[in-house]
């Protein structure tokens, strides 16, 4: 007798629910889909930036260098109207999804963001980013390094303006190659060889830690003189990671693994920091960027290690490539860009650099590299060595031409389910080239990107 | 069924043949339940109701967002990368949770035999390992793990072992495991232990005027009360295996090689929002993980209460 009438009840209790429920969701789908609204984007000049830094208003940054909250704070006693709010929202990645979902919300990005290189084409070219040549700051070309500015200019646009960078070298550890008796390798071969003799001599040791990194990777390549990307028209991508750059990389680093001559430790794992101190790890080929980490991270091997060139593959050459590294970007949603185009231009152009050098950024300006100072510096943790003059020159013999894809922070992110497979298995480094390739391809052409894979 | 059985006469006494106010709805039961909808709402049917939309679109970098139907649905169930990871935790689910519950109710017996000096010390002690956060409880285990300079590295120095490296490719899904196991035997001992102080001492003493022994006990009393207990505590694991992610994911920058990004559904699912942007291919994923995590919970559930009849 009252079964129908329940019946009806919870029908309509139901729709009820289900009424509301994709209200809300409707609502919150109105939400995402409006995406990037674009402000006024003509052209500024210097002035309107200085009238802008004289009116109350407030930035937010979003960084993780160190060196920013102390440029906000030279910069708010310059013009004290600004306030620079510098939000620490991770590091690398971690922020790239904040600010990806901000930057799909809609609101709550912050009006500039750290991003390193490597991810500077997928934000610009989602058109997230604001184009700097609209403030001018495209004169600024011959300031920077020929590599950190090929890593901005994105087209015909400036996405951002180039803060530290992360030329490549060699740190290796003296004490074990004086205790071995190895010479410093120049060549790749040589390299290897050295590899061999560090290991047969004492098992436990490795001339180098990687388990596949694929910012490691790709700047190897890179150096190699591989291009594995092209990117044209912003959506046509090609990808080639069998070139003869990727080649000459893999079948050299293939060798080490295959013949267990790379420790199988983890970068930036307590195990490598132990091994970097005790001699076990004897070389890391890195950034620029790594003496302020060894000076802090290896207290116990001061005074051991040293910096030497990049070895390359034909002796007498000179190459080297970009690890690391980035710059700021002023993001499109900014409804202060006159503001943050004039703090930027402290930061990574004005005054700020300088701050940035001596909390231990290596920078990307040329006068700053070429500077008496900086590169007549020595270090006491490198055994007085006046390392700068080695980093420097490699910032100048970084191999031209490099680009990275639009959708690298996924392809990165997918790189130990392909390459690194090949790693822990001690096999062909090609073969998971091959696969991250295929991967990476799958991806770009699911996003709507036409991707020719080579 | 049954507590509706038993409530259906009274209900009816009470509505009586007098009464003839039928039409008058009484709101007087939303007015108390209304906090909670409103909640319920928001935060369950909202979200999935959501995802059920996002499902439904395509989103890419480049030519923006579009109505797909089912196609995502399409891709998920011939996607081999998410079946690698569903397959994963299968196998997870059939040999962890068995091992696990078995260990927590050889616990919760032990105890409960009166036959063990310090038992309320051991109820702490194996409850202990799950009131550590799983992230510590990882992080730890992780440590324990390492071949170099873990335990694991030193027993293999101290007494010239050769243990295999537990975070390699073919023992990582057994220390997982093994991780979990510790994290949850005091849990469902626990569960198991509260189902087993209900039942009435006389029933003890009954049976063993009867001349049964601690085993008869166990077997023709305890383990018959404690069937509820073990379906609950099995549906939970359910639930747990099926969503894997904390151990895995934290463990990932300790043996990146080892554990991909499709390693169990969810973290295939959070790689592809939060790394590729993939939001409604997520959400796709996401109710299918659900709906397969219903129906395996049902299942137990249902062969747990038939046996009970």
């Amino acid at each position: 007798m009252k079964a129908p009438h329940s019946t009806r009840k919870a029908l309509r209790r139901t729709a009820v629910v289900v009424a509301t429920g994709l209200a809300l969701s409707m609502s919150l789908a109105a939400c995402s889909g409006s995406g990037t609204g674009s402000t006024a984007s003509s052209t500024a000049s210097a002035a309107d930036i200085t009238a802008a830094l004289n009116e109350k208003s407030t930035i937010t940054v979003w960084a993780w260098a160190p060196a920013v909250e102390k440029i906000a704070a030279a910069f708010e006693k310059e013009h004290p109207n600004v306030t620079v709010k510098v939000v620490n929202a991770g590091t690398g990645n971690d922020q790239y999804i904040k600010l990806q979902n901000a930057i799909k919300a809609g609101s709550g990005a912050p009006d500039i963001a750290q991003i390193e290189y490597y991810a500077l084409p997928q934000f610009a070219l989602s058109k997230s980013l604001a184009d700097l040549s609209a403030y001018g700051f495209d004169s600024y070309a011959s300031e920077y390094t020929d590599s950190t500015w090929g890593s901005v200019k994105l087209g015909d646009g400036i996405y951002a303006l180039p803060q530290d960078s992360g030329p490549m070298a060699m740190f290796y550890n003296k004490a074990v190659f004086d205790k071995y008796g190895l010479t410093v390798p120049t060549t790749w071969d040589e390299y290897v060889a050295t590899a061999k003799k560090l290991h047969e001599a004492n098992p436990n040791a490795y001339i180098t830690n990687d388990t596949g990194d694929a910012g490691f990777t790709t700047s190897m390549i890179w150096q190699a003189g591989g291009q594995p990307y092209t990117t044209t028209d912003s959506t046509k991508v090609s990808i080639n990671l069998q070139d003869a750059g990727s080649k000459k990389f893999a079948d050299t680093w293939n060798t080490l693994l295959s013949n267990d001559l790379l420790a199988a430790t983890p970068s930036w794992s307590d195990e490598w920091y132990k091994g970097l101190g005790d001699g076990t790890i004897a070389t890391l080929n890195i950034g620029a960027w790594m003496p302020g980490n060894l000076e802090s991270g290896v207290k116990e091997a001061a005074g051991d290690w040293r910096v030497a060139p990049l070895p390359t593959y034909t002796a007498g050459d000179k190459a080297s490539a970009e690890n690391g590294g980035g710059g700021d970007a002023i993001l499109e949603q900014s409804k202060n860009k006159l503001v943050a185009a004039g703090f930027l231009q402290y930061m990574n152009e004005g005054a700020g650099t300088q701050i940035s050098i001596d909390a231990g950024g290596f920078p990307s300006t040329v006068a700053d590299l070429n500077s008496d100072a900086f590169l007549n510096a020595t270090s006491d943790y490198f055994g007085g060595q006046k390392i700068n003059q080695v980093l420097v020159q490699s910032a100048k013999d970084v191999v031209p031409g490099w680009s990275y894809l639009p959708f690298q922070v996924y392809s990165n992110s997918i790189f130990k389910d392909t390459v690194g497979q090949a790693y822990a298995a001690k096999s062909d480094l090609n073969a998971g080239l091959t696969a991250w390739q295929k991967a990476t391809a799958d991806y770009g052409n699911q996003q709507g990107f036409t991707v020719t894979s080579k | 069924m049954t507590t509706l059985s038993t409530l259906t006469p009274s209900g009816q006494a009470l509505s009586g043949p007098r009464k003839p106010h039928v039409q008058k709805r009484d709101w007087t039961g939303w007015k108390f339940i209304a906090p909670f909808m409103v909640v319920f709402t928001l935060v369950l049917i909202a979200p999935v109701l959501y995802s059920i939309y996002l499902s439904f679109f395509k989103e890419q970098l480049v030519g923006g967002n579009s109505f797909v139907g089912f196609a995502n649905y399409g891709q998920a169930l011939t996607d081999p990368q998410f079946w690698e990871s569903m397959g994963r935790v299968t196998l997870f689910f059939v040999v962890q949770v068995p091992i696990m519950l078995g260990i927590a109710l050889f616990a919760a017996l032990a105890i409960d035999s009166a036959r063990l000096h310090l038992s309320s010390f051991f109820r702490i002690a194996i409850f202990l390992p799950y009131a550590v956060p799983a992230v510590v409880a990882t992080l730890m285990w992780g440590f324990m793990y390492g071949t170099k300079f873990g335990l694991v590295g030193n027993l293999n120095d101290f007494f010239h072992l050769a243990i295999p490296d537990p975070l390699g490719s073919s023992w990582v899904l057994a220390s997982i495991g093994n991780i979990v196991t510790w994290e949850f035997i005091g849990y469902n001992m626990i569960l198991f232990y509260a189902a087993l102080r209900v039942i009435p001492t006389d029933l003890y003493e009954a049976a063993s005027l009867d001349g049964a022994g601690a085993f008869r006990i166990i077997r023709s009393i305890k383990m018959p009360a404690l069937r509820p207990a073990i379906v609950i505590g099995g549906i939970f694991s359910v639930i747990g295996s099926f969503q894997l992610f904390n151990e895995p994911s934290i463990l990932q920058s300790l043996a990146p090689n080892t554990i991909s990004t499709y390693f169990s559904p969810n973290m295939y699912a959070y790689n592809l929002s939060f790394a590729g942007q993939q939001y409604n291919y997520s959400a796709t994923i996401a109710i299918i993980v659900g709906l397969f995590t219903a129906v395996i919970a049902y299942i137990v559930q249902n062969s747990g209460s038939r046996k009970e009849v």
